[in-house]
This record gives structure tokens, C-alpha cells and sequence, in this order.
């Protein structure tokens, strides 16, 4: 895989998110996700919520590394923060 | 009744699957990669963290080339869609001037986008180009070399040119598949032309026109080879839009990080922009047949 050029971040990165995908799909064959409304302005299941969560993810990320002085981490404890937000109530 | 549940169908998708991951899939995490590094040769590089994102997102040329990208897109989908639903509904039913007329219509998307780029280039060049000498001849500086403002409208006239035809079939296939009954019905109301367009024809053209406008706002972000062929971007950068930007950078100067981290920008742009507008209309459609059960 040396062709991939890897480097010890992104391979974390793409597993957590092959880790949420996998999980996600367990968790779907084992309870069905109910297409149901919450604070976000249209009905979502699960899989749209984790999609809207990690999209946001990569905006605040985006915003903090071009625009701010501030640390990765912090962007990185907000995302978790606002897609554990939105997977509960949105 | 007992339904009988079965996804092994499921396996059917595999190849396409497949074919996904090696086109698309393992190409953007390879693109991730290099977005955090600077690679100079298969052995030869340095891990640089957020660095080129930061760059790439205080970059003034790029933040111009995405105000123009958007002002583009935005500029051809207000013209393109009213233009070929309008298209759609003067287009002949039946009859040999239906073929005739569908064959004339879709004759521009045929066109490889670079030819469409010299076929344009040739027709406004003031000596030769038959647009532009006539410009020239009623008195106009027709110059798309040397005028912004005729660079941006020779280049939106010809995308309109070019992929108008896409949205006026769309909605012709659109328009086809909706039954008399409902015509019927209207003419025993008395409805106006107006409101059967209003409440027939456009509800029925909902899917066919989101299909249209997603796949024209995508293709107009991503222009490329048309631009580039009939001004090179220019005058200065007034022309230059996203892809040209990248192109330079990735291809011409050989800088694969910072194009890398670009690209996931623009990609994250896209993303997001289609997202919107899909689930928008999506639910729009939703809320549409509520009232009608309603």
C-alpha cells in the first residue's frame, strides 16, 4: 500500500470511518432506523443524521484550520460534540 | 399474508461496487494523503499536517476563482432551466416534425466539449468568426481576448448553447409521460394555459427537473475544457474558474499537496451544495403529496 503514500493520520481517519460505517450497519440490523423528526428542519434516519454530522465535521474543521489560530482538537471536540448532538436530537 | 423477507439481491450490487472503489473511492483517500503531505517523488516526502488547507483556504486567487465558479453556475442554471422547460412545451408532439425537431435539439450535446470550445472560439474571432465579425461590422468592439465582459458572456452563451438541449429533453420526456386525463379534466374546467402549466405540467416535471438542474449545477462547477479553449482562462483570470485553478496547480506546477487539499475543498463545496438542493426538493415533494392526501 506504499503507492497510497500513508501516513499514520489519515490511516486513523479512514478507519474510524470504515469503524462508524460497520457499526452503523450493525446497529441498522439490529434495530431498523425510523425515519423520524427532530430539531433539524426535515425528517431523517440515522444514516442521514451521521452524514449531516460528518459534513458539518469537515466544514468546522475546515473553518478552524483556515481561518482561526485555534487547535485541530478543539474543531475535533466540537464536531463529536455537535454529531452526538445531532444523533440523539436531530 | 406472510411477506417472505430475502436481500440476497444485495450481492447483485458487488461488481458496481467494485468498480466504485477502484474509480472513485480508493483515487479521493489517495488524494487525502497526499493533502497532508508534500510529495516530491515516490520516495521522497514530508508530512505537513494542516498546512497546505490553511494555505489553500487564504488563497485570494482561489477565493475569487470560487466567487466566479458560483456566479457562473448560478447565472447558467437561471437561464438554462426556464429556457428548456419553455423548449420543452413548444417542442412539436407527433408527427415527423417531432423526430425532426428532437434530432435538432439534442444535436449540441452530441459535440465533444473541446470542439464545442474551437467550434465557439472560430465563430468569434473578429476576421473569420461569423458572430463576431458581424458584432465588429454593427459597430460593436466584440473582442473576447482582450474584454472581460465579452469573455463571460461568449462563455455562458455557449454553455447555454451547449446544454440547454439536456434540460429541454429532460422535461420533454417529462411532458410526455403525463396522461390526457389530466388535460381533460383542466379543459373541463376552463383552466388557463397558464394554470395548466402551473398546476399539470411543472408538479409533473419535479423529478425530471431536479435530475436536471443537480447534474447542470455539478457539470457547470466542474467546467473545464470548454473555458480553457475559447479564452485559456483570460483576459487576466476573469474566465479562470475552479478546475483551471486546479489544473495549473496539480498539473503545471507539480504541487500535489496543496492541489490535493484544494480539491477536497472543492469536493466538500460540491457535497454540499447538492445535498442541499437535493434534500430541499426532495422534501418539497413530500410536503407537495401530503396536501393532496390531505
Amino acid at each position: 500500500m506504499e503507492w497510497m503514500v500513508w501516513t499514520t493520520p489519515t490511516t486513523i481517519f479512514f478507519s474510524v470511518i470504515a469503524a462508524m460505517l460497520a457499526g452503523m450497519t450493525a446497529w441498522e440490523v439490529a434495530s431498523p432506523s425510523i425515519e423520524r423528526k427532530g430539531f433539524l428542519p426535515i425528517a431523517t434516519t440515522r444514516g442521514d443524521r451521521l452524514f449531516i454530522g460528518l459534513l458539518s465535521a469537515a466544514y468546522i474543521h475546515l473553518m478552524v484550520v483556515g481561518f482561526t489560530p485555534l487547535s485541530l482538537w478543539l474543531a475535533l471536540g466540537i464536531s463529536v460534540l455537535w454529531a452526538l448532538i445531532l444523533m440523539r436530537w436531530g | 399474508m406472510h411477506k417472505v423477507q430475502n436481500n440476497r439481491a444485495w450481492w447483485l450490487i458487488l461488481p458496481m461496487l467494485l468498480l466504485v472503489a477502484f474509480s472513485a473511492i480508493i483515487p479521493l483517500m489517495t488524494v487525502v494523503n497526499y493533502s497532508v503531505q508534500d510529495v516530491f517523488d515516490a520516495n521522497t516526502r514530508y508530512f505537513t499536517g494542516t498546512e497546505w488547507f490553511r494555505e489553500m483556504l487564504n488563497d485570494p486567487d482561489l477565493h475569487a476563482a470560487v466567487l466566479r465558479q458560483f456566479a457562473f453556475s448560478l447565472t447558467v442554471l437561471a437561464i438554462e432551466v426556464p429556457l428548456g422547460i419553455g423548449i420543452a412545451l413548444l417542442m412539436p408532439k407527433k408527427g415527423w416534425q417531432a423526430s425532426a425537431v428532437l434530432i435538432l435539439v439534442t444535436m449540441p450535446l452530441l459535440i465533444p466539449w473541446n470542439v464545442v470550445g474551437s467550434i465557439w472560439q472560430i465563430f468569434t474571432r473578429g476576421d473569420i468568426g461569423l458572430m463576431g465579425w458581424s458584432l465588429r461590422e454593427l459597430g460593436y468592439e466584440y473582442n473576447i481576448t482582450a474584454s472581460p465582459v465579452d469573455a463571460w458572456l461568449t462563455i455562458v452563451l455557449m454553455d447555454v448553447w451547449h446544454w440547454t438541449p439536456l434540460i429541454a429533453l429532460l422535461c420533454y420526456s417529462g411532458l410526455r409521460s403525463i396522461p390526457d386525463a389530466y388535460y381533460q379534466a383542466a379543459r373541463i374546467d376552463r383552466a388557463s394555459r397558464w394554470a395548466v402549466f402551473r398546476f399539470i405540467q411543472l408538479p409533473k416535471l419535479t423529478n425530471v427537473l431536479v435530475i436536471g438542474i443537480l447534474l447542470r449545477f455539478m457539470h457547470s462547477f466542474m467546467i473545464y475544457a470548454e473555458p480553457f479553449v475559447l479564452t485559456g482562462g483570460g483576459p487576466g483570470s476573469s474566465t479562470t474558474f475552479l478546475s483551471q485553478s486546479l489544473t495549473t496547480m496539480a498539473i503545471g506546477q507539480q504541487d500535489l499537496g496543496p492541489s490535493a487539499a484544494f480539491s477536497l475543498i472543492y469536493f466538500l463545496i460540491i457535497l454540499l451544495v447538492s445535498w442541499v438542493f437535493y434534500t430541499a426538493i426532495m422534501n418539497m415533494q413530500k410536503d407537495n403529496k401530503k396536501q393532496g392526501e390531505a
